[in-house]
């Protein structure tokens, strides 16, 4: 069993592909950022925010179900929103008897939990096709553009290089564990502290594989020259088509915002 | 009689089967403490966000100013590492599992600074390529498990330690305490989060994330422990990391103890006080009005040129369906042209 490294990004060639990955970035955070503000019960400023999602996985010719399964992710956390159909106030539509306790679902709990839910959908599928269409290098240059620092940039493009290195150790050591431990179907063997220790000191062994592999690693760098310096190539300028299109989208999201506004 | 599955075994069919990141945690069943887009209130998450920013800026300057060039593979390198070790899992009873989360054990081996960086490239990481937890909630998904989490664990480690004095004992039973509580007050300050935003009530939302948590957190708690006592068994040096960082940490010690101590307060007060949903409420209506504020200038307005909310969304899906409809022909139009280009 591998891991699979590049999972997440589906090659391609489409428009949303070739567009600058700092232009796609900040569509990303704006439309995330557009969504969030857009307060509860705005129904149609969500609706033309689907047509814009959708617009661009239309763009990035992945097919529409590809995003749509990818976004099932994000449903289970909906539970913690579950609460707010029973307690916010309002007129109540459904009343359900348990026992002496009555409880009753709200109108506007109904219309908050909803919300949520829809936004959270939203946002969920706009991060899937970011990560979709863009590489990882290509991310990394788009995180630089946004000001964010140079040895964070440069410790995550690091640990991209090892993620499926450790991570194909981690489950070669689950491998070994399960190779080992035959148990009943159903049932696991051992108690709760062994199985514990036994976990743990996988966790310990591959921390210290981690620990020595970085060792080495920087060894490595020392003999190829490693000064402590970070290198990179000096950013493109945006050409005006992106600029153009990145202000363009800007501004629609921000007529949706407002439209949004003003209904909610 | 007991039927013993060793055929059916993973190993029996050998063959390489690829699976995806997703997947592996699927099956391990993932914390829920990723919280996703939509779930936090815009002024949380901003707050959040320029909290996590000030807590990783200093962080980072520390890092700078302690390590030497051995910094970037080491992060680099240790973060993959942490990332690897979330997936490692043990059956806790029934479908649970217990699973690492690592802020703990990150902050004890490597010392507090330089284990938010790592947590932090972890989280950011999971929610950009995995759409574990969202962009905007990222500033609240560092706070709580790569700055509340580290800050935690480190103060708790810290102080077992202190009060063992040189007896190895303080180490193992450290590491549970500081594994389980980093868990616990990261999961109720992801609580408290959830209920100023609105989304959650804080009567239901901390008793409710904190009791998961207290379980959960006793797996992390014993693999943080285990994992020591084999790094004790194994490379006894890295372990002695925390007497010089005793000096440069006694701020985040402090910190660290604080954030715990308050939540652990704080938590109670804001779930069993009968006013907790109505102070919940009110932030809302205090979050709420500060946003109406601004577009309080154009009154009853409801969608340009019509007033009913009903027609207004059928006009909205009309709208939408139009442009998915342009975007799709213009798709269709480039691949047409390019493939005409292409052609002989």
């Amino acid at each position: 069993m591998h891991i699979n490294p590049f999972d997440s990004y589906r090659a391609g060639d489409s428009l949303l592909h070739r567009l600058d990955p700092r232009v796609k970035f900040s569509f990303t955070l704006a439309f995330i950022l557009t969504i969030s503000l857009t307060p509860a019960g705005a129904w149609p400023a969500y609706v033309l925010l689907l047509a814009f999602v959708l617009s661009a996985s239309v763009a990035s010719e992945l097919g529409l179900t590809f995003v749509l399964r990818r976004a099932v992710l994000a449903l289970p956390f909906v539970l913690a929103a579950l609460p707010i159909l029973l307690t916010a106030s309002g007129q109540p539509i459904l009343s359900i008897a348990l026992g002496g306790w009555s409880l009753s679902v709200t109108a506007s709990g109904l219309e908050r939990f909803l919300s949520i839910a829809i936004k959270s959908w939203l946002s969920v599928q706009m991060a899937v096709l970011l990560t979709a269409t863009t590489s990882l290098p290509d991310m990394l240059v788009a995180m630089r553009a946004l000001c964010i620092p140079r040895l964070l940039v440069a410790i995550l493009s690091l640990m991209w290089r090892y993620l499926f290195v450790l991570a194909d150790e981690a489950m070669r050591m689950m491998r070994a564990r399960e190779a080992r431990s035959a148990s009943r179907q159903g049932r696991s063997g051992g108690s709760l502290t062994w199985r514990a220790h036994v976990t743990g000191g996988m966790a310990g062994i591959l921390f210290l594989r981690g620990y020595e592999r970085s060792e080495r690693i920087y060894n490595a760098m020392l003999a190829r020259g490693f000064d402590g310096s970070i290198r990179s190539l000096p950013l493109k300028p945006l050409s005006t088509a992106e600029r153009l299109i990145l202000i363009l989208v800007l501004i629609v999201l921000l007529a949706f915002l407002l439209l949004g506004r003003m209904l909610g | 009689m007991s039927t013993y599955d060793v055929l059916s075994h993973p190993l029996a069919p050998v063959q390489a089967k690829v699976i995806t990141v997703p997947e592996v945690f699927a099956r391990s069943g993932p914390t829920p403490m990723h919280i996703p887009d939509g779930f936090l209130s815009t002024p949380v998450a901003l707050v959040m966000w320029i909290v996590a920013i000030i807590a990783v800026a200093y962080a980072l300057l520390r890092v700078n100013r302690d390590l030497d060039e051995r910094k970037v593979p080491l992060m680099g390198v240790m973060a993959a590492t942490i990332f690897a070790g979330q997936m490692l899992n043990f059956s806790v009873s029934g479908g649970t599992s217990g699973h690492l989360v690592g802020a703990a054990l990150a902050a004890i081996v490597l010392g507090p600074w330089a284990a938010i960086l790592v947590m932090t490239c972890v989280v950011g990481t999971q929610a950009l390529l995995f759409q574990d937890g969202g962009l905007l909630a990222l500033g609240a998904n560092i706070v709580n498990m790569g700055v509340v989490g580290v800050a935690v664990g480190y103060a708790v480690y810290l102080t077992v330690r202190r009060l063992a004095g040189e007896k190895d004992w303080g180490m193992f039973v450290g590491g549970f305490a500081s594994g389980w509580l980093s868990i616990v007050i990261a999961a109720l300050f992801c609580a408290l989060q959830l209920a100023m935003s609105g989304t959650s009530p804080a009567n239901i939302a901390v008793p409710a994330m904190g009791g998961i948590h207290m379980l959960i957190g006793i797996g992390e708690g014993l693999i943080t422990a285990a994992g020591l006592a084999l790094l004790y068994a194994a490379r006894r040096d890295l372990l002695a990391v925390d007497k010089v960082q005793t000096v440069g940490g006694r701020g985040l010690w402090i910190a660290g103890l604080a954030v715990a101590i308050l939540l652990a307060i704080l938590s109670p007060l804001a779930s069993t006080h009968p006013d907790g949903l109505e102070w919940v409420a009110e932030q809302q209506g205090f979050i709420e009005a500060a946003r109406d504020a601004p577009y309080r200038l154009i009154p009853d307005y409801v969608f340009p040129g019509i007033s009913n909310e009903a027609v207004a969304t059928v006009v909205a899906g009309i709208v939408g369906l139009v442009t998915v409809f342009a975007v799709a022909w213009l798709v269709a139009t480039v691949r047409h042209k390019r493939g005409s280009v292409h052609a002989p």
